[in-house]
């Protein structure tokens, strides 16, 4: 099959002042693409032509093409990983595609992500989210027993449905205010339903947001675009759930005390 | 007061401040209807109802101010959150798609918007008496105050204004019709067995709030109330 596609070319990275730079969208006419091709793929093809023609190829994110690390991501046709549901860029085939399809490929656009180059952006700001306190603090040591600790089925579900975002940042693409609230409420989510987890939700709600405001998110409108493009069909409830957490942890928290006990929280 | 402030500046806190001020607001825009429907009563009973308000005096005021405060609030935090949600994506997509966002979930700054302009011309309207001055003041025979039925009446007996009441009601409809089910969201309220039913009940409600002022809009010119002379 042949297709034709509009890529963002962008050579300098981009800045706060300057987040467009020398960017473009550029129109490459691609043929002899099969169908079972995977959307990389294809644009590895079009590399390797434009690699035989001397020109700089397109730049892009990715790494296991197994659709679990969270590596890669385009935005295709106004759509973060494209028009198949719960999949991710590297498991989306051209076989969605129609022969002759005009396809615009660009990438994530957000202020916290900014362009690298090309379709590659600069995801830190997720890192720096969960670096505020999206995980378990534990002290080292012997390994406690297996079970010591009973989960419901139903709570690990739960905790499950959040803990399998991959990080890819489709939501924040999707979003209309490019709102990260998907991903830190599935953060939220994922240790509020385990009570290992529950030790430290007051600070942890509290940090992760503050850490997702700083890094220049936009914030939620309820619109469920995120929902929609998720790879892992992540539900808006873990926002809903994050809002609870955030607001609970303000309600509950007691002016600092005088008297430090020990410990850090 | 300072934590009351930052919870504001936050993300969450904003959406929250938006969420209860939007449930009191509808709470406002619902007693509102039920108020002016009996407008379709006659000029006896609308009238006594608007002196019953008039009569509460101090209570009216406190209500008033309170319900200000509530409307300034959505709006300030509405436009605080419109300009960051604007400024985290400065370069926008060469090709924009929309997977299931709603119409109306999608034009909710320009609703509100419009929703405002819309409150400041009611206001002038039928509060201040600016906009159509010879509809307003009348005495009522023995209802001791505004004839408000005289007023209303003659106003929605204008074309032009009555379908301007009613073109907003439009507007009306698509903000509340996202916003109520946007607020239980963002109260926190998500469940596998209630959400499907708050949206269709806050489609259900909008339709009906703004249903209901259309109908008391358009009530001259249907022809089920008779104009006050």
């Amino acid at each position: 099959m042949k297709v034709v596609l509009h890529i963002w070319r962008q050579q300098k990275r981009a800045t706060p002042q300057d987040p467009k730079q020398d960017g473009r969208m550029v129109r490459y006419e691609l043929d002899h693409v099969s169908p079972d091709m995977s959307f990389l793929e294809m644009l590895d093809v079009l590399n390797e032509r434009l690699i035989g023609k001397g020109e700089d190829p397109v730049a892009f994110d990715h790494d296991c093409r197994e659709g679990v690390c969270g590596s890669c991501g385009v935005v295709i046709d106004g759509v973060p990983h494209g028009p198949e549901r719960g999949t991710t860029t590297c498991q989306l085939h051209m076989r969605s595609f129609r022969d002759g399809a005009e396809i615009w490929v660009e990438p994530w656009r957000a202020k916290a992500f900014p362009v690298l180059r090309d379709l590659v952006v600069d995801r830190s700001a997720f890192d720096k989210v969960v670096q505020a306190g999206a995980f378990v603090s534990v002290n080292t040591g012997a390994p406690q027993d297996a079970n010591a600790i009973p989960v419901p089925k139903a709570d690990a579900d739960r905790a499950f449905d959040a803990a399998t975002c991959i990080g890819c940042g489709a939501c924040v693409a999707a979003c209309k205010n490019a709102s990260a609230m998907l991903f830190v409420g599935a953060k939220v989510s994922h240790f509020l339903h385990l009570p290992q987890g529950r030790v430290e939700r007051e600070t942890r709600a509290r940090n992760l947001v503050a850490a997702m405001d700083a890094a220049g998110f936009g914030n939620c409108t309820n619109q469920l675009e995120c929902e929609a493009v998720c790879p892992k069909e992540i539900p808006v409830r873990v926002i809903a759930e994050m809002n609870r957490e955030f607001v609970r942890a303000r309600l509950v928290e007691q002016p600092a005390s005088g008297k430090r006990v020990g410990g850090d929280g | 007061m300072s934590w009351l402030f930052d919870f504001w500046r936050s993300s969450i806190g904003g959406k929250v401040t938006m969420a209860i001020t939007g449930l009191l607001l509808f709470g406002f825009v619902l007693a509102h209807l039920l108020g002016n429907l009996q407008l379709l009563a006659g000029p006896e009973k609308l009238n006594a109802y608007a002196k019953m308000l008039a009569d509460t005096g101090a209570l009216l005021w406190v209500a008033r101010i309170g319900l200000l405060a509530v409307f300034v609030l959505h709006v300030v935090t509405a436009i605080r959150l419109a300009r960051g949600n604007r400024a985290a994506r400065p370069v926008a997509y060469a090709k924009e798609a929309t997977v299931q966002a709603t119409f109306a979930s999608r034009s909710m700054v320009f609703s509100g918007l419009s929703l405002l302009v819309f409150v400041v011309y009611h206001l002038l309207h039928f509060t201040f008496g600016v906009t159509n001055p010879e509809h307003y003041a009348r005495k009522g025979a023995g209802a001791g105050g505004h004839d408000v039925y005289a007023m209303v009446t003659q106003s929605f007996a204008v074309p032009a204004i009555a379908i301007a009441y009613a073109a907003f009601q439009i507007v009306l409809f698509l903000h509340l019709r996202h916003g109520m089910q946007s607020l239980a969201q963002t109260l926190g309220l998500n469940h596998g067995r209630y959400t499907p039913m708050i949206r269709t009940l806050s489609f259900l409600l909008a339709a009906l709030i703004a249903g209901g002022n259309l109908l008391l809009a358009l009530s001259v010119q249907l022809g089920l109330v008779e104009v006050a002379r």
